[in-house]
């Protein structure tokens, strides 16, 4: 289905989230909507999809007028929209999920509806559990069933708003399959993401937004710096491999063993350095969340000893680990790191540990304003964290850990964050490092891994290997870890007794 | 106690619950929906006084329930009003209402107190009642302990089966992504607790004119019985059927704490009489034990095989409280 949008605007306060954007789509085209962190791209999906209404502006489907009231009206109309983080009922099961909102008699069929959707998934490659529970699913499984709703719908035009970020490699490819055969079937797609190299390979064209307006679009072959100069007006290189790594020990753990749901991590040892940088690798799921966790004190370890510095942290909870210096900066912004309600300013008071009853708003709101500053927030004090974009709501996360950390546990700190804004966090982060803090973080992305990490540590059902120096491992080796396979000939380690000695990093 | 005497108790024991669980599967309605009507207790007490009233003045019963179900409606109405228009605290808006219906439910009732009222009288079924065991334990009861069997079929077959019952839990659950499949979530959220308000509301006459028949003021021995509906909700997970069998337990226990007193001396009867309501909430406790942290930790110290089996029987007792209950929902 054709799409055409006319002069869309839309604003928030004074932000001018859409300011007159117009674009077309053609039929059968997979449309990269790329631009910075708050430039608005969201915004117009939201509109497109019936979440948001516009200010003003027009929506044309195969060239006819709509008005999208809703969710459910843009998806009578066939456009659907499926969710960085999917819109469904974890506790019910898949085919209730399905039914949920579907039209049809007092007394849905279940096995009508599941009869359909098993037939439109077989082509599509996709296979779907119909009785299992959503809750029990992976993210990118949850992203196929939506995706199979929405077409069972009816959907002709499909949004994708980040759909990669929580995804494995190997989802991403079958994701990725799925929308090519999609979009050979006629259906149109458009797909936000801040991966260039993941538009280069499903785009068919490429729409660029920067503040709330249509900068340029682009026909394959797309080169990455072109893109890029079009989002931020300017040329953006990653700066050079910085490793403040020193040699004494700041943070150390001895034969540390933990378990939380399924998942148990194996006793471990390891000495992290003063201004080191350890990346942690590995597919959802596999522990290194948990071992996250642990460090933060927020799972209790189920044996080791943890030491920061002198101090031994074994046993102790999380506030314990904080006092001392140990930050953890969850994935989760709004459901565990920042508070829906409360604006940038509030969130600076609470995380200060200033003695006093009462609360100083003004030095709340200079602070506020000089962290904005240097994270460069696209907000003000007073912004409720809701408000903000992706993105800002991440650079929000990390402003607010406080100075004087020692240790920083960072979940996948660059998630949703453009090329621009992972380069310039990352700096601060080294500034930090090189105060002689030291950083552990998890991410997905495996070059992010290899470029800013000293070492690496792979985990894979559990078990940990390495650590690997990052500056001698390739991408491919370290997709071999992640998938559980070892590399033979490297020596790095042996599968079948994976390094658990803290010997290697000496 | 010989055989016909225990039928006849337990018969009695479902005709006595049958008020706590037509009023547990209406709250659960409600809460299914995402709002919590904490006014149960005091709605209980003033429809029950309030159909008394009028069945006294008018001599008619099913006036009487009908003014029962108007009043829990009304008052239901009052706590959606607040929490969803309004944006108030769902748990201030209903104890605001619980105490504000029971000091006024003992006030105006002052003027009918200990008049001799109507009563439901019991109709057996024709033939049914005749088959043995069952029919003297579900076929000879009232009309409003009929319906509380019906009501429990029902209120499950709504929930589990039917489109409207899958959007139902939908709303309680995860409103947002409701909405966004077209359910109308606030005019269910207010469709719900009204009519799982009225339902409470009909406790109140199924107390007054039926299972303890006339109104007595503070010794009704009414009060409280809300708070036990409130446990029994959490208890029974949300799901009629297990809600209908909490309420039963709590009936069963209330009943052996009264035939057991002759053979228990020692204990005062007062310590009986109330014996039920911690028991209840014990149970309450047990039941949601699974969900603690703790448990996992020594569960994880015990053998293999023993261990999955406990933990199985802590999992299906487990109950998961539908996740936004009690959080307003603001479409933007
Ligand atoms: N509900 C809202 N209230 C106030 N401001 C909003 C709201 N939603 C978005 N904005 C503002 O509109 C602008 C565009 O936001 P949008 O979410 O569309 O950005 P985006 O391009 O998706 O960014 P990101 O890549 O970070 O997700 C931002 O400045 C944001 O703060
Ligand atoms: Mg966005």
């Amino acid at each position: 289905m054709e799409v055409q949008v006319k002069q869309i605007r839309k604003h928030f306060g004074p932000v001018k989230a859409n300011d007159g954007i117009t674009l077309s789509v053609p039929a059968g085209a997979i449309v990269g909507i790329l631009g910075e962190n708050g430039a608005g791209k969201s915004t117009l999906m939201k509109i497109l999809s019936g979440f948001q209404p516009a200010d003003s502006g027009e929506i044309l489907l195969d060239g006819k007028a709509v008005t999208l009231r809703s969710p459910a009206d843009a998806i009578r109309h066939g456009v659907g929209m499926l969710h960085q983080d999917p819109l469904d009922f974890p506790p019910m099961r898949v085919v209730d999920n399905l039914l949920i909102g579907a039209p049809g008699r007092l007394i849905p069929r279940r096995g009508d509806a599941a009869q359909a959707v098993a037939d439109l998934a077989g082509p599509l490659g996709l296979t779907l559990d119909l009785k299992a529970e959503v809750g029990s699913l992976t993210v990118g499984e949850r992203q196929q069933l939506e995706l199979l709703r929405l077409l069972w719908l009816g959907a002709r035009v499909l949004i994708l708003d980040e759909p990669t970020t929580g995804i494995s490699a190997t989802q991403r490819e079958q994701l990725f399959g799925t929308l090519r055969r999609l979009a050979e079937q006629g259906k149109t797609v458009l797909f936000v993401s801040h991966k260039l190299e993941e538009v280069q390979e499903l785009c068919t064209r490429v729409a660029v937004l920067r503040q709330g307006r249509l900068i340029g679009e682009a026909l394959p072959p797309f080169r990455v710096d072109k893109l890029v100069s079009m989002m931020f007006e300017r040329e953006v290189t990653p700066g050079e491999r910085l490793s403040c790594a020193t040699g004494d020990t700041l943070f150390r753990l001895t034969d540390v063993s933990a378990e939380q749901g399924r998942i148990k991590l194996d006793p471990f040892s390891m000495d992290i350095h003063r201004g080191e940088t350890i990346g942690l690798a590995g597919m959802e799921g596999s522990g290194q969340a948990v071992f996250l966790r642990s460090c933060a004190g927020l799972v209790a370890t189920t044996g080791g000893r943890i030491q920061l510095e002198d101090v031994d942290l074994t046993g102790k909870n999380y506030h314990h680990f904080k006092k001392k210096g140990v930050a953890y900066v969850p994935a989760a912004r709004l459901e565990e790191g920042l508070i829906p309600g409360l604006s940038i300013t509030e969130h600076v008071l609470l995380t200060q540990h200033k003695p006093g009853f009462f609360i100083d708003r003004e030095s709340g709101r200079k602070l506020a304003q000089q962290r904005i500053g240097d994270y460069n927030i696209k907000g003000t004090p007073a912004s409720p964290v809701e408000s903000l974009s992706g993105g800002n709501q991440q650079r929000t996360l990390l402003a607010l850990v406080r100075p004087g950390a020692k240790v920083m546990l960072l979940e996948q700190p660059t998630r949703g964050l453009d090329i621009e804004s992972v380069i310039y966090l990352w700096t601060k982060l080294k500034e930090r490092c090189n105060d002689g803090g030291s950083i552990v973080f998890t991410s997905s992305d495996l070059d992010e891994l290899l470029r800013y990490s000293d070492r690496i540590l792979v985990f894979f059902a559990g078990k940990v290997s390495g650590p690997l120096d990052a500056k001698t491992t390739t991408v491919d080796q370290l997709g071999y870890l992640i998938g559980g396979r070892d590399i033979s000939g490297t020596g790095i380690f042996d599968e079948t007794d994976p390094v658990q000695e803290g010997g290697l990093d000496g | 106690m010989d055989g016909p005497t225990l039928l006849v108790g337990l018969a009695g024991v479902l005709a006595t619950s049958a008020p706590i669980a037509v009023a547990s599967i209406g709250e659960s309605l409600a809460e299914r929906s995402g709002v919590i009507n904490l006014s149960v207790n005091g709605t209980i007490l003033l429809s029950a006084m309030g159909s008394f009233a009028v069945a006294v003045t008018t001599g008619s019963l099913v006036l009487g329930f009908i003014l029962g179900a108007i009043i829990g409606a009304v008052v239901a109405l009052l706590v959606a009003f607040g929490s969803i228009t309004l944006r108030r605290s769902q748990v201030a808006v209903g104890f605001v209402l619980t105490l504000f219906c029971r000091d006024l439910s003992y006030f105006l009732g002052n003027p009918f107190m200990g008049d001799k009222g109507p009563r439901l009288a019991e109709h057996g079924i024709p033939l049914l009642q005749r088959i043995p065991i069952l029919g003297t334990l579900i076929f000879k009861h009232d009309v409003m302990t009929y319906f509380s069997f019906v009501l429990i079929i029902v209120a499950w077959w709504w929930v589990y089966r039917t489109r409207p019952g899958l959007t139902l839990r939908a709303i309680g659950e995860r409103p947002e992504a409701a909405f966004a499949r077209g359910a109308r979530v606030n005019l269910l959220r207010y469709t719900y607790t009204v009519v799982g308000g009225a339902l409470v509301g009909l406790a109140g006459p199924m107390y007054s004119l039926s299972v303890k028949a006339g109104w007595k003021g503070t010794i009704s021995g009414l009060d409280g019985l809300g708070w036990i509906v409130l446990a029994i909700v959490i208890f029974g997970a949300w799901n009629p059927v297990r809600v209908a069998f909490g309420a039963y337990l709590f009936g069963l226990l209330q009943w052996l704490s009264v035939v057991l007193q002759p053979s228990l001396q020692g204990i005062p009867s007062q310590v009986l009489q109330v014996a039920p309501f911690p028991l209840m909430i014990l149970t309450l406790l047990f039941v949601n034990v699974g969900n603690a942290e703790w448990v996992d930790r020594i569960l994880a110290s015990l053998p293999e095989a023993s261990r999955k089996r406990v933990a199985k029987i802590l999992r299906s007792l487990r109950v998961v409280q539908p996740r936004s209950l009690g959080v307003p929902f603001e479409p933007d």
